[in-house]
């Protein structure tokens, strides 16, 4: 049980990591790879965050009073990295806009379809 | 800490469910609310860690903007998933493959909450200490963000801005493609 408790964040991070990467691989939905992409991402804020943490600690804004604070540079990197993980999710979105436009499906499988039939 | 961890179990328990529902559900737009409920969750989880500012742009950004933007695309392009009959045998071996190479490596890793992991021991302490005298502001994330690493935040609104006109230049030439198309068809009718 102690070994759960001190490793089932790392587990549940790594779990995430992979369910993302399959959606990531294994799916030909275009919206539905860019939601593996955030799962991916967002394991990855998982695994920072729970290296920052002091068992014990308080978040680290300084008052009377406290001694023990949580590390606060980890979550300065996932800060930056939630704002720029947006930035790629919405330019991947706007990429699956145009695709539609142009193609008329958002389906891996059929675009490919489509550009055999163009080519021939 | 007993009461701390295991409210971080049950809520990463949850996730991981949210997260394995996320793969099964085929309407997207179901997918789209789950992965906001994931980015909640996530949130939650970041408050228990004592990351609260984390927490706050989880909330907004995770849960709030992605969502509505990925609604807004699904608007368009209609909720159905095809389902694919691309064999997932050779993936989920990728991907089981790679899990279990990366649990490997969590037996090294430091126990969960350890104080004395490496990770608190090297520049973290000084930052606690000093950051008030230096800066004269009590969030030290805060203060490591905006002042010390001002930069780099400068450097970030800077990867937005790119992001932004990226997404502004690919949809707004959509208008003048369609009427090059319209165009073009009413010349093949006349």
């Amino acid at each position: 049980m102690d070994l759960i408790l001190s490793h089932i964040n790392y587990w549940v991070a790594i779990a995430l990591m992979m369910i993302g990467f399959y959606a990531l691989i294994a799916r030909g939905n275009l919206i539905k790879t860019i939601i593996g992409l955030n799962i991916f991402q967002a394991s990855v804020f998982l695994l920072y965050i729970t290296f920052g943490k002091v068992s014990g600690g308080t978040a680290p804004i300084l008052q009377k009073n406290t001694e023990l604070y949580s590390n606060p540079l980890p979550h300065v990197l996932i800060l930056t990295a939630i704002v720029v993980g947006v930035a790629t999710t919405s330019l991947g979105l706007a990429l699956v806009v145009k695709i539609y436009e142009s193609y008329g499906t958002i389906e891996e499988d059929e675009i490919a379809k489509l550009d055999a039939q163009e080519e021939n | 800490m007993s009461l701390e961890i295991y409210i971080d179990l049950i809520l990463v328990i949850f996730l991981a469910i949210t997260g394995i529902a996320v793969i099964y559900v085929r309407n997207l737009f179901a997918v789209a609310m789950l992965s906001g409920i994931y980015s909640l969750l996530m949130a939650s989880i970041f408050v228990v860690l004592d990351a609260v500012d984390v927490a706050f742009t989880e909330a907004a950004v995770g849960a709030g903007i992605s969502t509505i933007l990925m609604l807004g695309v699904l608007a368009i392009t209609g909720n159905r998933e095809k389902v694919s009959n691309k064999s997932p045998i050779l993936p989920l071996l990728i991907v089981i493959c790679t899990g279990a190479l990366l649990v490997y490596g969590t037996w090294d890793l430091p126990i969960f909450g350890d104080p004395n992991a490496p990770v608190h021991t090297h520049v973290a302490p000084e930052y606690i200490a000093n950051t008030y005298k230096h800066t004269g502001m009590p969030n030290i994330v805060t203060a490591v963000l905006a002042s010390y690493r001002g930069y780099d935040t400068l450097g970030e609104v800077g990867v937005i801005f790119t992001a932004g006109v990226g997404v502004l230049l690919l949809l707004s030439r959509r208008k003048t493609t369609n009427k090059l198309n319209q165009k073009s068809k009413s010349e093949d009718q006349s």
